[in-house]
């Protein structure tokens, strides 16, 4: 059992829906129980797609390939169904929700995640939100606040981290989390995710990110590079390293091989 | 007695108090609208002759005048009207106790959830069924201070000086169409009174429903709140579903004098072939304060523009709208402000929901008249809507007559976006509950000025409306 990777990509291709603009180009991925992958990339390379796709939205279709989340198909599922399925996607632009405050939406959520005919403890949620939001340093007054409605970007960043930590997925799927945060505030979320991978060391993660500087807090057992809508490259924690130093250029005139990978020069 | 009912499933574009309640009237008019009807109706209701007279007079008005070409689409009306009864009384005797009450007609309160949900914080309770108060108390202590919680029927008989002051000097006869089709035909609906520097902290409560196949419902409220008086007027209602046509056309006058305050809530939800055709219209003095807090749901049509007329200085009026329509219904809502007086302030905040086929209008006028310096009024309307096919309209009447005003206007368009219904989904809510959620947050800011029974129970409807609709 241990051997199925929690999830496994092969061959993903991925378009717009209703339009000819492909943007996923033939992607292999697989991350296993546990594990912290990083997707770095050039703008515009497809990573939101990918997390996107993953998650279920509808604007993109799926033309080629197969995902496989825990040993299932998780392209027939629509988006709730993945979420219950233990798919969570922190979004790298979270949507706005008027007239609906945080506590309300996480109470719906967290009451969808539970069984058929399991009613959530209003009280054990109450308890379980303000310990959340205690670990993330986020106000209590927060809760109340409507989603993401005149909210910073720090604070839209940490309000996913949150929510995050009350439906504990299998598989996080992290975009740009780190974008738009200082320093203090990066720390503040990477230490919530690794308190959140040390309740869980089975939580699989997929930092999608830009920088380095992530990667200094949240530790990655693999890192690969995405360019068009492949991976072309993969390797340890060195390869952002050199990317860090080196910047995408090297890999924008190689044509990758077949098989998604390409060698470094 | 037998009680058959049909309680619907609940199910998307199923109308939610879809049951029916077998009762005798006691004293049915003929069909349609004629003098004959409007003098036993008088006749019936032992009235004294200036009220017949009124009755007649408002007959020939209602005969005079066409039917409004603009708005939402009539052409319909007059066959329905022909087909209706003008008057149905279900009981000969006004009610005093809960315990009086018979049963069939609790059953239909318990359905609608008042026995549970009102009686217990009610004060006082004027619940209608068909035309007329069945079930009327006042708490003692306001009887104490002198305010007046009666049927109309009861405010004529037992209060006829202040009731002949001010019954139809708000809205006079002619105002149009409906008014005086109301004038003619009223019964039933509610007298209020409190008396100067009164405050009342407990909302007073109307409830009634339709429930007469082919019964038009004339209700007539009279609310006079005297000076620096205080007072909160709630009224709900729903109908059954029937087959025809069905028409409720309803004419509620409002005094607020110098220094009252007075809010009016009402949510109605009416079945989906319902005319409801209702003018209500308030006047403040100065320092007075008014709202209008309307929430429509359900009909075929309605034509509704609750209105603040704000005589005196430093007048204020807030209408606080949500029209909520489905498939095939039309709402045409929204307000009226007229600045009579300096200093006078006014807000309208209308917010309209249309799904399906349907449709919402906002209609609204801000008039402000030559001397009411320092007029300021403000109007924000919000459409939401959540299909392709569903339609809104926005039409703003503005006269200004006096160069130191201030008014605004805003309005706003939205639909439903895939991305925020993404983002939620994401989250393991399903998509129609989540389009429910959208929803919610988007007449949030009205709705929680509702009472809370209220608010969850508009929030349940939407629930209800929103099944079904993704996809
Ligand atoms: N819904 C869409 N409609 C049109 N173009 C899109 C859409 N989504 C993504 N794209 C395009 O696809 C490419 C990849 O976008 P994205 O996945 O957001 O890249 P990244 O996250 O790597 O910056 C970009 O050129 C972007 O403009
Ligand atoms: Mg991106």
């Amino acid at each position: 059992m241990s051997d199925v990777p929690v999830l496994r990509i092969e061959g993903l291709e991925a378009k717009v829906a209703e339009s000819e603009l492909g943007i996923l180009n033939g992607l292999d991925l697989q991350i296993g129980k546990g594990e912290i992958h990083a997707i770095m990339g050039p703008n515009g390379s497809g990573k939101s797609t990918l997390a996107k796709v993953l998650a279920g939205h509808p604007g993109y279709e799926v033309t080629s390939g197969t995902v496989t989340f825990r040993g299932e198909d998780l392209l027939t599922l629509e988006a709730d169904e993945r979420s219950l399925a233990g798919v969570f996607l922190a979004f790298q632009y979270p949507v706005e929700i008027a007239g609906v405050s945080i506590a309300n939406f996480l109470r719906t959520a967290v009451q969808a995640h539970l069984p058929e005919g399991e009613e959530l403890d209003i009280f054990d949620f109450s308890d379980i939100l303000t310990e959340r939001m205690a670990m993330l340093d986020m106000d209590v007054t927060f809760a109340e606040r409507h989603v993401n409605d005149g909210f910073s970007g720090g604070e839209k960043k940490r309000n996913e981290i949150l929510q995050m930590a009350m439906l504990k997925p299998k598989l996080a799927v992290m975009d740009e989390t780190d974008s738009g945060l200082d320093i203090d505030a990066l720390k503040i979320v990477a230490d919530g995710v690794n308190k959140l991978l040390a309740e869980d060391p089975d939580m699989s993660v997929l930092l999608i990110t830009h920088y380095q500087r992530l990667l200094d807090y949240i530790k990655p057992h693999h890192v690969h590079v995405m360019v068009d809508g492949r991976i072309v490259e993969s390797g340890g924690p060195e390869v952002a390293l050199e990317l860090e130093a080196n910047g995408y250029r090297t890999y924008e005139t190689i044509e990758p091989s077949a098989n998604g990978s390409a060698p470094v020069a | 007695m037998p009680v058959n009912e049909t309680v619907g499933d609940l199910n998307l574009d199923e109308y939610k108090y879809d049951f029916i309640t077998t009762s005798e009237p006691v004293f049915r008019a003929q069909k349609g609208l004629s003098e004959e009807v409007v003098r036993q109706i008088s006749a019936h209701k032992d009235e004294p002759e200036w009220m017949l007279d009124f009755r007649l007079k408002a007959l020939k008005v209602y005969e005079s005048k066409p039917m409004p070409k603009w708005g939402g689409d009539l052409d319909g009306l007059e066959a329905v009207l022909d087909e209706i009864y003008f008057y149905v009384r279900p009981q000969d005797q006004m009610e005093r106790s809960w315990d009086d009450v018979p049963d069939e007609i609790k059953n239909t309160f318990e359905k609608l959830g008042i026995p549970e949900a009102e009686r217990k914080v009610l004060a006082g309770v004027g619940a209608q069924y068909e035309s007329e108060m069945v079930y009327h108390s006042l708490r003692e202590e306001w009887q104490k201070q002198g305010v007046i919680f009666d049927s109309i029927e009861d405010g004529l008989k037992n209060h006829p000086e202040l009731f002949r002051e001010h019954f139809g000097t708000i809205i006079p006869t002619g105002d149009n169409k409906f008014s005086a089709m109301n004038s003619a035909v009223w019964s039933g609906g509610s007298f209020v009174y409190v008396p100067k520097g009164v405050s009342l902290d407990t909302p007073l409560q109307a409830y009634f429903r339709v429930n007469q196949e082919r019964m038009g419902q004339f209700e007539r409220t009279l609310i006079i709140i005297d000076e620096g008086a205080q007072a909160h007027y709630i009224e709900g209602c729903t109908a059954p579903v029937y087959s025809t046509e069905s028409f409720h056309s309803g004419v509620i006058e409002i005094i607020v004098k110098d220094n009252a305050r007075f809010r009016y809530t009402t949510i109605q939800n009416w079945s989906n072939n319902m005319y409801n055709l209702v003018t209500q219209r308030a006047i403040v003095g100065a320092g007075g304060h008014m709202e209008w807090l309307d929430g429509n749901l359900g009909s075929k049509l309605t034509m509704k523009y609750p209105s603040c007329y704000l005589m005196g200085e430093g007048a204020h009026g807030e209408i606080l709208s949500i029209a909520y329509s489905g498939d095939g219904q039309h709402q045409d809502t929204g307000g009226k402000v007229v600045h009579v007086a300096p200093y006078t302030t006014s807000s309208i905040v209308s917010k309209s929901i249309s799904k399906g086929t349907g449709r919402s209008t906002y209609r609204g006028l801000c008039k402000v008249h030559e001397g009411a310096h320092h007029a300021r009024s403000n109007v924000e309307c919000d459409a939401l809507l959540i299909n392709d096919t569903s339609r809104t309209d926005t039409y703003p009447y503005i006269e200004i007559e006096e160069s130191d005003a201030s008014v605004g206007h805003e309005a706003s368009v939205s639909k439903i976006g895939e991305e925020q219904l993404f983002y939620l989904t994401s989250r393991g809510i399903r998509a129609d509950e989540a389009m429910a959620m959208i929803v919610r947050g988007f007449i949030e800011p009205i709705a929680k000025q509702l009472p809370l029974e209220y608010a969850v129970e508009l929030n349940r409807l939407i629930e209800m409306e929103m099944e079904g609709s993704v996809g």
